[in-house]
């Protein structure tokens, strides 16, 4: 009954695309079309998905489809079942988001198409997660890179959208191509149906492949350069869209392919650790030495995509040297930080789209003082910033939380393996948080706190109710997952049996005593959140007839502070990236004060990301060197191009005949 | 029933005894330069005048300036829930609870710094960034170190873990190295000499007295009776894993070892303050990463 809905759903969101394309003559049309039938398809979803997690149950369906191996094999698990809930659940703020926020470009832009592509998305990440046959699954994977590549262009005209979409365009299609070999391995047996597939003993190779297939789209470093260049360029409510879901989707991806694998090799866990702590530091490293906002959450979805991925090589670990407690918390980790950080990163890249939409500008170092004249969107972020942080009473503490009871079950147990795992997930966690918040007070300090560094900052208003109402769907989303994280947890558990191959009833048994602390961390959190209001109540009764002023900052003397003197973004993280300038490898222009009166300095520093300097551009280089031996084959002639093809032709005709 | 009150108790008494930890550390530094000193108990006279005074705020500033100091406070108060004194349970004691021990303190830090960057100076910009540096090189240390006891106790918990390493522990070396990675922790973080120099007059030399220049009147009293209490709350983590194993003493032998450990701590700390000049600001780090190297060690030799 679920798959109906589901289907049901999927067809809404395909038939309000169209209709939106139809209708694109009247921007207003398009956008009440397609964003009234997303919001009914993702209700219908949400209900559908709900029923699957809180049932348990396992829908299967199965059409002829006359596509050689293919067949339209759907099916809908507990492990699908959450994907489905974060996808729905984060289309409908980004949906309600996206109509003011793409109002502005109606009479320059083809909203029909930009909604008829978002639609697209939606269902094609649908079908990602509910196909059940390997040809199903790379036409949906396929549609669900296309259509977020046509929205990463949105703005054609800027030339950074273009270079953005390219990277992305090729880095997605050669994932892709990996994933192709993948299947086509797991299915040797004929049949590519997922049931059907076998492993046949170079499991160690499937597992390698879909590391680098899904890990390409999931953003695991060094795989993720194609992050900081297509989140920035994309809509705001797109890249929520696109950080917060779609790479989540190379997250199911090894999920599932991991399901097919059978038992884990001890190599898996600390392989996919490794990537998880390198991609973890790294992202917040790169995101610390940033400038633009949305490319610094791009790099953030780094980072907690490598602490998703610290969650599952625990977990992996776990398993294979036999410890339930340490592959429950490992897999619940990880799963559940999927769920958090798709409200959170949502959250943050809305409330900076909002913020970007109204200063017309991403520069940190332009922009102060919006706490005071966007006051929703910047109380919003900050509830993103905390919960990103991991802090608690939020969400993201409680699913980092499970992280570390894992590697705290390994500092207890008496495997020597899981022990050295444990210490370096719990200390890579340790300075990914520091790290972060550092990065975050940064982010919020700089924009949002002290005074306008710009005119664009200074006279400007708050978002617009709808854009409000979307970001705050999704804040209190954040603060009810963290206060009710146990519930939430025990949800989870039908998904953390299945990546665990455990039964049902032993997961819940592992699961219950192990994330029992999580009870005591919400009692916590309330009192937390209690002592807090009691004491704000308290101390303004402390001020009541008191004389409160206003002044100016204290500062030490000087006469006429300017704006422009506050502590700018790059001198507040500079003692951690000069620390880490070994890895960062900032670059600074310097035109120094010259002369006895000089009249002008400047300084300019620009962060570049090593892996694409010094990794992809000289494999691309040297890849467009070594085919270009072939450009005599092009000469953009008709005629000689259908030579070629009937030489072609006759080519394979002999070759048949021999 | 008896174990409920205990537990209570040891959190009543931090907030009513917090602010002697200052004055015996002053006392300290007076007697050792041949002054005579502040009263022992001028913290509190601090925070009375203060609580009665109004207030004056920036016009830059939001409700988050006036949010940085509750919520800093209200984290300290809420480690008191976790972390055991004189090796009963803490109130809280659960398996992780060291965890949540870090990111509340974190929670507290993120409002410290924001609070601090709310005023649009460039002098609390700079504490602040010196803050989240020094602390993010902490965080892990103090988790390596964490490990390396909870491997040795075989407990998930402060409560189980603190007091408890002593007898199997000293052997091994371990509980000592750490306690010397958290005496440097316990420094940085409540803004000690050699780190940072909380009688320092150059807004640009500060770090944690910067970011809270422009605080005045009632918020200063939260900002300086948290700060008392954190000297407390990471005092009784110190003194708690440098003891011998408590499990098997009378309670008021527990209770006086822990009372004369923070005694004894708050004078090192006034030894340590006039016996050394805080390192310069960029050898910090060093310093920290020292302290790590120690946590390091303490798990090599657990891990064996």
């Amino acid at each position: 009954m679920s798959l109906e809905i589901l289907l049901a759903a999927i067809a809404v969101l395909l038939l309000s695309g169209v209709a939106s394309l139809i209708v694109r003559r009247s921007p207003g049309a398009a956008t009440f079309v397609a964003v009234s039938g997303a919001l009914l398809a993702c209700l219908m979803g949400l209900v559908a998905a709900v029923i699957v997690l809180s049932g348990g149950g396992y829908d299967y369906l199965e059409w002829a489809w006359s596509i050689p191996g293919g067949s339209f094999a759907l099916g809908v698990d507990a492990l699908s079942a959450v994907f489905l809930i974060i996808l729905f659940f984060v289309s409908i703020p980004v949906c309600l988001f996206g109509v003011p926020y793409l109002r502005t470009y109606g009479s320059r832009q083809n909203l029909g198409a930009a909604w008829f592509f978002t639609c697209l998305l939606i269902a094609s990440m649908a079908m990602v997660v509910l196909a059940r046959n390997a040809v199903l699954f790379l036409v949906s994977w396929e549609l669900m890179s296309v259509s977020s590549f046509f929205l990463v262009t949105f703005e054609k005209g800027k030339p950074e959208a273009r270079s953005a979409s390219l990277i992305y365009l090729v880095a997605a299609h050669i994932g892709a191509a990996l994933l192709l070999v993948l299947f086509l391995l797991l299915g040797r047996d004929g049949s590519l149906d997922f049931d059907q597939f076998s492993v046949a003993g170079n499991a160690g190779l499937l597992f390698i492949l879909c590391l680098l297939g899904f890990g390409s789209k999931a953003g695991f470093v060094p795989m993720h350069v194609w992050l900081p260049e297509a989140h920035p360029a994309a809509p705001s409510h797109i890249s929520a869209l696109m950080s917060g879901v779609m790479i989540k989707m190379g997250i199911y991806g090894i999920f599932r392919t991991i399901t097919f694998l059978g038992n884990p090799q001890p190599w898996w866990g600390w392989l996919l650790l490794g990537i998880g702590v390198t991609s973890g530091t790294l992202g917040v490293l790169f995101a610390l030495a940033q400038h633009d906002v949305k490319r610094l959450l791009a790099y953030h979805s780094v980072e907690n995509i490598g602490i998703i991925a610290m969650g599952l090589g625990l977990g992996l670990l776990g398993l294979s040297y036999g410890s339930l407690p340490i592959a429950v918390l490992g897999f619940g980790g990880a799963i559940f930080h999927v769920v958090n950080h798709a409200l959170f990163k949502g959250l943050l890249f809305l409330s900076a789209g909002a913020m970007a939409h109204t200063t017309g500008t991403r520069e940190m170092d332009k922009l102060g003082g919006l706490l005071k004249r966007m006051p929703w969107t910047a109380s919003l972020f900050l509830v993103g910033s905390v919960a990103i942080c991991g802090l608690p009473p939020l969400n993201g503490f409680a699913s980092e939380f499970l992280v570390y009871m894992a590697g705290l079950y390994g500092s207890t147990g008496t495997i020597g393996g899981t022990a050295v795992a444990g210490l370096v997930g719990m200390s890579s966690l340790a300075l990914i948080g520091g790290l972060a918040i550092a990065c975050f007070t940064k982010v919020f300090g700089v924009v949002f706190l002290g005074e306008p560094r710009s005119v664009n900052a200074g006279d400007v208003h708050d978002a617009s109710p709808t854009m409000t109402v979307s970001m705050m769907i999704l804040g209190a989303a954040c603060l009810a997952v963290g206060l009710l994280a146990p519930f939430a947890v025990k949800a989870l558990i039908p998904v953390i049996a299945i990546i665990a191959h455990t039964p049902l009833g032993i997961a819940r048994e592992a699961v219950t005593r192990a994330t029992a602390p999580l009870y005591t961390v919400t009692s916590v959190s309330l009192i937390l959140v209690g002592v807090i209001l009691a004491a704000v109540l308290l101390r303004s009764m402390l001020l009541r007839g008191r004389i409160v002023r206003t002044a100016g900052t204290w500062d030490c003397g000087y006469a006429a502070p300017s704006a422009r003197m506050q502590y700018t973004a790059p001198s507040f993280v500079l003692p951690i990236t000069g620390l880490f300038n070994r890895v960062l490898k900032t670059r600074r222009h310097r035109e120094r004060p010259d002369g006895l009166f000089p009249t002008a300095a400047a300084i300019e520093t620009h962060t570049p990301d090593i892996f694409q300097e010094r990794l992809f551009r000289p494999i691309l280089a040297g890849t467009e060197r070594l085919l270009g031996v072939f450009r005599w084959l092009q000469h953009g002639n008709v005629h000689i191009y259908v030579l070629y093809i009937l030489i072609t032709l006759l080519v394979l005709m002999f070759w048949k005949m021999r | 029933m008896s174990t409920i009150v205990l537990s209570s108790l040891h959190i009543v008494l931090p907030l009513l005894a917090a602010p002697l930890l200052p004055g015996i550390i002053n006392r300290t530094k007076a007697i050792l330069a041949g002054r005579r000193g502040q009263p022992v108990l001028q913290g509190y006279f601090d925070l009375l005048k203060l609580v009665r005074k109004g207030a004056v705020y920036s016009r830059t500033t939001t409700w988050l300036f006036r949010a940085g100091p509750i919520v800093n406070l209200v984290t300290i108060a809420m480690g008191l829930l976790l972390v055991p004194f004189g090796g009963s349970k803490a109130l809280f004691g659960f398996d992780g609870d060291l965890i949540l021990f870090a990111y509340l303190l974190g929670l507290g830090r993120f409002f410290v710094v924001a609070a601090a960057l709310d005023t649009g100076s460039s002098f609390e910009g700079m504490g602040a960034s010196r803050e989240v540096t020094f602390s993010m090189l902490a965080e892990p240390t103090l988790f390596i170190g964490l490990f390396a006891l909870s491997r040795l106790s075989g407990s998930m918990s402060l409560s189980g873990i603190l007091y408890s390493t002593g007898v199997t522990g000293w052997s091994v070396g371990a509980p000592v190295l750490v306690s010397g990675a958290f005496f440097m922790i316990y420094l940085s973080e409540n803004a000690r000499i050699p780190v940072d120099d909380p009688a320092t007059h150059l807004e640009l030399t500060m770090i944690h007295e910067v970011m809270v220049l422009d605080h005045g009147g009632p918020d200063f009293a939260l900002v300086s009776y948290g700060a008392a209490l954190k000297l407390w709350l990471l005092g009784m983590l110190l003194v708690g894993v440098f003891s011998p194993n408590l499990a098997e003493a009378p309670l008021w032998f527990r209770e006086g070892y822990a009372l004369l450990g923070m005694f004894v701590l708050s004078v090192g700390v006034g030894v340590v303050e006039s016996l050394m000049a805080r390192v310069r600001l960029l050898k910090v780090p060093q310093l920290l990463i020292g302290a790590g190297a120690l946590s390091v060690l303490a798990v090599i030799l657990v891990l064996e």
